[in-house]
């Protein structure tokens, strides 16, 4: 199993009334509501964090890309992502990802990716999300019918241009580009690892299978909502006669861990709350514009997620219903153990994205059961796939004499002056 | 009206609604598609051959993949005309039709009778930003819609309760596919440099505007003269954006008189 430290970096200071005064915490978000000074602290806070779960022993660390809203505050993961890069040296940066629809052009994708898997000595893992409706759609105005064509388009060139030797032309429908020719390009070859983080729409899971990339199902809902589409996925995989590693597949999980069951509700249960109740609050046409789903994946069953009826969950969420509901893997080091092996056996999955810092939770706390965790719970879990042991087609080959810049610092003495040849 | 599948040149299918007799018109309907009773246009077909194509996403109509941008949808319009055999047909447009209409006129100036534009999609003040239409609850659309909003969601569902869940679904699956297409020339702003165009334009035009429009507010009925001198702007009063549903009388004889 690989472990992922994941952040979302939320807004911690929605306030109390939030979901009574505003429609939506997304899209049309007052942005009053923002303090940049505020701001200055949480994205240090949580960006030591990231590099703390470095030490902690995590495989990767992970970021991603939203807009105009407050439940995630990373515009550009990427430049999360560079700080990540200079100052941890072991874990995976895991960029889930770029919503390439919405980069113009998206070269500009696989130079960013380039540059961060060159400074990282090779760590990168790249994600490329369609984005979220209100992202792609709402705040960076692409049409809902139109945008996964745009996608597809974006992923081709991105990789084309990560595979290509030469310079070339390409000649799309949304990207004329009379010379190609991606510098730098990235350590990884052929290309660092591809995930794609999808909700439930199927033709993402073909998308997958056809070009061989791991599919990434995030969800707040828990792994036993989540199940019956994970089910999905791996009878297509079957039907596609693909091979059934797990590391195809990764899940995130919102994980509190202390040190008894009662000490993880008193610990954490306001924060996830706060997690549901304000960062989740979105108006729900902004979460499903018309064509942004194709009609066979509204079809498909998803209607039953009627963002109406998803809204209806959310409002009267208590603690009991999220750890029932396993929305919340929270307890002992024993009962998320004995929870998250009953998630990852049951979905399959050779990838977990943790997520140990929900809504407003505070550093100490959010360290505490990370620590609890990396210490107590992680290495129980280390070998639930004896049997693909060795399949490492999903996870970072990085250089072995890459430096630490974390070890580096101005002023100190540097090895040899010339270039090395 | 009687109905018929007519396949354009390009392959898409379309069902085309079809009354009366004399001068040809044809009647572009807005991103809500035709609505189950369209009374407007059967007293229209009192005076003229009235054809009402149900464009691509619309109904029982396909090739919803074939249309994607603003060029597509106006060729379109043009593809329908030459596949029902017309010569010089009244075009007739409402909102998102309006805005097709225009842009075929803008294209074919001299292929066209006369052209009315019924509130009338295509033009953008910022300092009257229209309601974004892909980011309302169904319940929602009535009020945007309609000068009357309780009056106006019967018409708009058909008679449906929007409260029964299999009622909201279908009425759900059926806007989504719609606004899907509607969205390939609405989405994120309706606007697609119409403006730039529309000096081309030599038929005679009337525009008209319902008094009590919340989406397209009256003030762009201005701004459509101002573009278009020469228009006749009228306008319908106790009648929203659905002008030619809230109005169906005076809304025909306002067109009829208009085109004689």
């Amino acid at each position: 199993m690989k472990f992922t430290w994941f952040n979302l970096m939320p807004w911690p200071y929605l306030p109390d009334d939030f979901r009574q005064q505003h429609r939506s915490v997304w899209v049309d978000i007052p942005n009053t509501l923002y303090d940049p000074r505020k701001g200055h602290h949480v994205y240090h806070t949580y960006l030591d964090q990231l590099e703390y779960a470095e030490t902690l022993g995590f495989d990767g660390i992970g970021c991603n890309e939203h807009h105009q809203n407050g439940y995630g505050l990373m515009p550009s993961p990427n430049i999360i992502a560079a700080s990540l890069a200079r100052r941890t040296s072991r874990a995976a940066i895991c960029v889930i990802g770029n919503s390439i629809a919405g980069y113009n052009p998206p070269i500009r994708v696989a130079e960013e990716f380039a540059m961060l898997d060159v400074i990282s000595g090779g760590r990168l893992i790249a994600g490329f999300p369609v984005g979220t409706p209100m992202d792609t759609n709402f705040c960076y105005g692409q049409i809902p019918a139109l945008t996964r064509d745009k996608y597809r388009e974006a992923h081709d060139l991105i990789m084309r241009a990560w595979a290509s030797d030469e310079p070339f032309a390409f000649d799309g429908k949304y990207n004329q580009l009379r010379w190609v020719n991606c510098w730098p390009k990235p350590i990884q070859q052929p290309h660092p690892p591809i995930y794609i983080p999808g909700g439930g729409s199927i033709e993402t899971w073909d998308f997958c299978l056809d070009h061989d990339y791991n599919y990434s199902y995030l969800s707040f809902f828990g792994y036993l909502r989540g199940k019956s589409l994970l089910d999905g996925y791996w009878e297509r995989v079957a039907s596609r006669g693909k091979d059934e590693s797990p590391y195809r597949a990764a899940f995130a999980q919102i994980i509190c861990v202390a040190d008894t069951d009662a000490e993880a509700e008193r610990l954490y249960a306001e924060h996830c709350l706060y997690f549901f109740n304000r960062c989740l609050h979105v108006f729900p046409p902004f979460a499903d514009p018309p064509g942004y789903r194709t009609m066979a994946t509204i079809k498909y069953g998803a209607l039953a997620q009627l963002t109406l009826a998803r809204q209806k969950i959310l409002e009267n969420l208590t603690w009991k219903q999220l750890v029932d509901e396993r929305f919340v893997i929270a307890g002992s080091p024993q009962t998320v153990r004995q929870q998250l092996e009953e998630c990852i056996k049951g979905l399959r999955i050779g990838h977990l994205f943790c997520l140990f810092h929900n809504g407003d939770m505070p550093d100490w706390k959010t360290r505490h059961s990370s620590k609890l965790f990396a210490e107590q719970v992680m290495p129980h879990l280390r070998d639930l796939w004896p049997e693909w042991k060795h399949d490492e087609r999903w996870w970072m080959h990085p250089m072995d004499d890459r430096l630490r810049p974390e070890e580096r610092r101005p002023g100190a003495e540097k090895s040899g002056a010339e270039w090395a040849r | 009206m009687k109905a018929r599948l007519v396949e354009t040149k390009k392959g898409t299918r379309c069902r085309v609604l079809e009354a009366g007799s004399g001068a040809p018109l044809v009647f572009l309907h807005s991103a809500g598609g035709l609505l189950r009773d369209n009374p407007f246009l059967e007293r229209l077909a009192q005076r003229y051959h009235v054809f009402a194509p149900e464009w691509p996403g619309y109904g029982e109509s396909t090739g919803d993949e074939l249309l994607e941008d603003m060029l597509d949808f106006a060729l379109h319009g043009w593809d329908l005309v030459d596949a029902l055999g017309l010569r010089g047909p009244h075009l007739l447009g409402h909102s998102m039709g309006g805005m097709i209409a225009a842009e075929m006129a803008c294209l074919a100036p001299r292929e066209v009778g006369k052209l009315v534009l019924a509130a009338p999609a295509g033009l953008w003040l910022d300092e009257h930003p229209i309601p974004d239409i892909f980011a309302m609850l169904p319940y929602q659309l009535a009020e945007a819609l309609f000068a009357d909003p309780a009056a106006g969601q019967q018409l708009l569902t058909g008679g449906a309760d929007l409260s029964d869940l299999e009622a909201l679904k279908e009425f759900y699956l059926v806007n989504q596919r719609r606004l899907t297409m509607a969205g390939k020339i609405l989405f994120p702003i309706p606007n697609r440099r119409l403006s730039k165009r529309l000096y081309r334009l030599t038929a005679e035009v009337l525009v008209v505007w319902g008094s009590a429009d919340r989406l397209i507010v009256p003030v762009y009925a201005a701004a459509w003269a101002a573009q278009l001198p020469a228009a006749r702007v009228t306008t319908i009063e106790a009648a929203g954006h659905m002008l030619p549903y809230e109005q169906p009388d005076l809304f025909a004889r306002v067109v009829g008189e208009f085109l004689g």
